[in-house]
């Protein structure tokens, strides 16, 4: 009943929580729009001590009501002011609650000992700029991979709706139905304006 | 005009803009993530271009303009400038950034000056180039006509 219940909730193409980190406007709406084209939600901000924010990692609580929508994939660029795209991966990457979230670096720079650097911490892929169609697409099924293949590890199915941040501390893995929520089942299309969620603050 | 000539003005024009080298496949990259549900995609990119060009030019005039130059405030201000002209496939202007950022890097104080004249020529190149193909496509939609995806073919 538990396999039923998982299957039947279980979209077909469940949709990813896309939190993409840029100091530049031109760039955070042309990321912003590769993802929603490749049928990701987006949330997208400015800055790397904003991401923290919007995680809930820098202390405050945050906006509650914009973290309802678990992340599902970070992607960040790598030169910016304040905390850059190697920090912000590093603070991920060290918190228990959030670390299992792959990170992506973006970087308009093919320096082999960056990438190297970033990957050695633990990001996911580091693509070059300008970011591509073709790029975005690889990364969706590469994490949706991944995320099938926890998918059919996991013991704990949870087919309603995902609470925020439901993690338990002494388990690496995170929560099958992590991929997508209950309300995204009736929404196919990228268009579609009901679960948009903009958390882009300007200076 | 017909609409017909319409298209095929918009799409020489466009052409050219590649052959000259104004323009680079990522302009391309843009213009397939406009759609139906985001018809404006490319022209709202290119604005928001305009807009962060505009004022780091400005920001770049001031700074070279001191007698004592900063060049930590002046390289980050190139780096932004050239990913966003990368981003948006404004090939010479992303290339006259490359350059103007290695005199940066130097130091070399009257080569930047050179360069940033010569950024701006790109720049204003590239704004009238693009504001001109937009004005053509605005022809062709108030004439009820669709803008046809542009095909390079080489």
């Amino acid at each position: 009943m538990v396999v039923a219940d998982l299957l039947s909730s279980f979209s077909p193409s469940p949709e990813l929580h896309v939190l993409a980190v840029d100091d530049s406007f031109v760039d955070r709406k042309v990321i912003e729009r590769l993802l929603r084209i490749s049928a990701c939600k987006v949330t997208t901000v400015e800055s790397g001590t904003r991401a923290l924010q919007y995680l809930g990692l820098d202390g405050d609580t945050g906006s509650s009501g914009l973290k309802d929508l678990k992340v599902n994939l970070i992607v960040t660029d790598y030169s910016m002011p304040g905390l850059t795209g190697y920090e912000l991966l590093k603070k991920i990457k060290e918190s228990s609650v959030f670390r299992e979230i792959p990170v992506v670096i973006m970087s308009s720079e093919n320096i082999q000992p960056r990438i190297e650097q970033c990957m050695t911490e633990g990001a996911e892929d580091f693509l070059l700029k300008p970011v591509k169609l073709a790029d975005v697409k690889r990364l969706k099924e590469l994490i949706m991979r991944s995320g099938e293949a926890e998918e059919r590890k996991t013991t704990n199915p949870s087919p309603t709706r995902i609470l925020q941040n439901d993690f338990d501390s002494s388990s690496s893995s995170t929560s099958s139905s992590s991929f997508h929520d209950g309300s995204s089942l009736d929404e196919d299309t990228q268009s579609s304006k009901r679960m948009k969620l903009e958390f882009t603050v300007q200076d | 005009m017909g609409l017909v000539k319409m298209q095929k003005s918009l799409q020489d024009y466009t052409k050219s803009l590649f052959l000259e080298g104004i323009l680079d496949s990522q302009f391309l990259q843009l213009q397939q993530l406009q759609d139906e549900s985001n018809p404006d995609f490319v022209s709202q990119v290119v604005t928001l271009f305009f807009q962060d060009s505009d004022r780091i030019l400005n920001d770049l005039s001031l700074s070279l303009d001191q007698q004592v130059v900063d060049f930590k405030k002046v390289d980050p201000h190139v780096h932004q400038l050239k990913g966003s002209s990368s981003s948006i496939g404004a090939q010479r202007v992303k290339n006259a950034c490359v350059v103007f950022r290695n005199f940066c890097e130097q130091q070399n104080i009257e080569a930047c000056h050179r360069w940033l004249q010569q950024v701006k020529q790109e720049y204003y190149l590239v704004k009238n180039r693009l504001e001109t193909l937009f004005k053509l496509e605005q022809q062709i939609v108030a004439s009820g006509g669709m803008i046809v995806a542009f095909e390079p073919g080489f």
